[in-house]
């Protein structure tokens, strides 16, 4: 029987929402399903992974001071797929996964698909999307061990209850040498949403005119458990950080609802969040292009559509 | 003489990166890809029309002009651009060139690579030029988007790596890199040298050439390899794109119409009922 590992991410102990999908997308028949948990504890996550079809949890365990290591971390994912007898790996495209499937693939010199929205297990092909989300690329893999890594959101999550039992993986002797944590953001960070993995995102542009208006778009963003975005105009203006840029060369993103505050919609800016489920687009010039390219659309100004929309959400 | 570190003890990079009468070398691995507002046809169900706009990958301007950064601090060192691609490629060099690299190394190659291939390429030239103090690349290419180029590097060399780097300094024998997580929130790293660096967009502001910047980069050197002589099998792929699709979006945009409270209660109502977002 074929051997699938998943890597699950926590978030404050918890499993993030995005996983699900993920191993809904690596659940099939005659596969025993394997969830690699590094950070927390497994026995919290047990009955979160098992309604999804997890039949085995590894606790992967590193030296205290190695926790937060990405080399260690990577060599101790290594050791538990070889232990395991791991024939495919699944991990999320976030900001981990970005960093922690090419390290455990450079190692192990296997090819690796990021931000697939799709995998053929049988075939060994992924499918993801390439040329600034223009194309969608179906991609063969060959190898001994493939991995892939599976962009947040892109898969709706199906449950099927099994029974999971958990084991550990012993890697508290790894230690990296030739990189080490200064400061690591660690698991606290949390506290913003993550662009990447929200349901709901809330972008702003150029009509948003400056970076005291965007607070209305925090504001209403808080009141939904939205991500607050912004286009490459917003950022290159200095009005917000460049870590919320969507698009080209920012965050590409796929949340249930994109809504789009003032944003004219370039394809640089459609290249990072095209594949949203919904564009709801809000703006004042009608020749703007995301006004032909959304599913619903407002001509007006979201300065004023925004705080109207904030004061529904407040009164509950 | 030794340059001397920020903390004024004698910079080890330098040593550690002199062989002998040699210079410090800091290479910049670029691509050459399609200026993302080009219109994308495909050929064949699996590749691209290539006759359309190519230029540098943005991010690795972002290299390019950190490599010529790290030179301005030691100038005897030497910053290097290599390529994979097609002959036309070298415009891409000589972009690379024109923001200030001193020379370039085209490997050429007329089918496109698995990164698996591009990144044995990459390090097979490195090594056959000189010895690297540092590898950059950019974080990721905006066409085909592997995200992994500098991980494969880094293990074929054995040098530590880091991605999405938005700050990097060079203290005495060891880099220390601020990498982007996400939310803006950073992890900061402390690498032995030589090293791999992945270049994020907050790690500087490209310095686009003047006009006598691009001349002078007409001058620059460019030395051509051809990829047969780096002797690689190539019959060891591991990925492969077998089919390639234009993504077809059939979106029709509907109007919200009426005041802003008006817009507000039915947007309440389309995140409720159709997006499900809102309980």
């Amino acid at each position: 029987m074929k051997h699938i590992g998943v890597i699950i991410e926590l978030d404050k102990g918890r499993v993030k929402e995005a996983n699900f999908g993920m191993i809904t997308l690596a659940r099939a028949k005659n596969v025993k399903l394997f969830a690699f948990v590094m950070d927390g504890q497994a026995e919290r996550v047990k009955t979160d992974l098992e309604s999804f079809g997890i039949t085995t949890i590894v606790q992967v365990c590193l030296a205290p001071d190695q926790q937060n290591n990405p080399v260690t971390r990577a060599k101790a994912m290594i050791e538990a797929i070889q232990e395991f007898n791991i024939s495919m790996v699944f991990g999320l495209s976030t900001a981990m996964g970005k960093d922690l499937l090419p390290r455990i693939a450079a190692t192990l010199d296997a090819p690796l698909v990021m931000d697939c929205f799709f995998v053929d297990l049988e075939q060994k092909k992924a499918m993801t999307y390439q040329y600034s989300g223009k194309t969608i690329a179906t991609i063969q893999l060959t190898g001994q061990i493939l991995l892939f890594g599976v962009r947040p959101n892109a898969i709706e999550p199906v449950k099927a209850q099994e029974n999971a039992r958990i084991l550990k993986s012993d890697s508290r002797h790894l230690v990296a040498r030739d990189l080490r944590v200064i400061k690591s953001g660690g698991t606290e960070k949390g506290a913003a949403i993550n662009l990447a993995e929200a349901d709901v995102i809330i972008a702003g542009g150029r009509g948003m005119k400056n970076s005291e208006n965007f607070k209305l778009l925090y504001h209403c963003a808080s009141k939904i458990n939205a991500a607050v975005g912004a286009s490459r105009v917003a950022v290159d203006a200095g009005w917000v950080p460049y870590s919320m840029q969507v698009g080209q060369t920012g965050e590409k993103v796929s949340p249930k609802v994109y809504i789009a505050c003032g944003i004219s919609g370039s394809i640089q800016h459609f290249a990072g969040m095209k594949t949203s489920g919904m564009i709801i687009a809000i703006n004042t010039d009608e020749n703007a292009a995301i006004l032909s390219n959304c599913d619903y659309y407002v001509k007006a100004d979201a300065l004023e559509i925004i705080p109207a929309l904030t004061r529904i959400l407040d009164n509950g | 003489m030794f340059p001397m570190a920020d903390s004024g003890v004698p910079d080890y990079f330098f040593r550690l990166c002199f062989y002998g009468e040699q210079q410090m070398q800091v290479y910049v691995c670029v691509k050459h890809v399609p200026d993302s507002a080009a219109h994308i046809a495909i050929l064949d169900q699996h590749r691209i029309d290539e006759n359309i706009s190519f230029l540098l990958n943005p991010y690795d301007e972002h290299a390019v002009t950190e490599a010529v950064k790290i030179k301005k601090k030691y100038p005897d060192s030497e910053v290097i651009a290599v390529c994979l691609g097609k002959a036309d490629a070298e415009r891409t060099l000589r972009s690379a060139l024109a923001m200030g690299a001193d020379r370039g190394i085209l490997i050429v190659r007329d089918k496109n690579c698995d990164i698996r291939i591009t990144a044995l390429a990459l390090k097979t030239t490195i090594e056959q030029d000189g010895k690297p103090g540092l590898i950059f690349t950019g974080k990721e290419s905006i066409d085909e988007g592997g995200m992994q180029t500098m991980f494969r590097i880094g293990a074929l060399f054995d040098f530590p790596v880091s991605t999405n780097v938005v700050k990097l300094d060079i203290e005495a024998d060891k880099a220390v890199v601020v990498c982007e997580l996400s939310g803006g929130i950073t992890d900061t790293y402390e690498m032995s040298l030589p090293c791999v660096v992945g270049a994020g967009k907050g790690l500087n502001i490209p310095r686009y050439p003047t006009f006598p910047d691009v001349v002078k980069s007409k001058k620059k050197p460019v030395v051509k390899i051809d990829f047969r002589d780096l002797n690689i099998d190539d019959s060891l792929t591991g990925m492969r794109v077998v089919e390639l699709k234009p993504l077809h979006q059939a979106r029709q945009p509907r109007q919200i119409k009426g005041d802003a409270a008006a817009v507000a209660k039915e947007l309440i109502r389309i995140l409720k009922q159709e997006a499900k977002v809102l309980s």
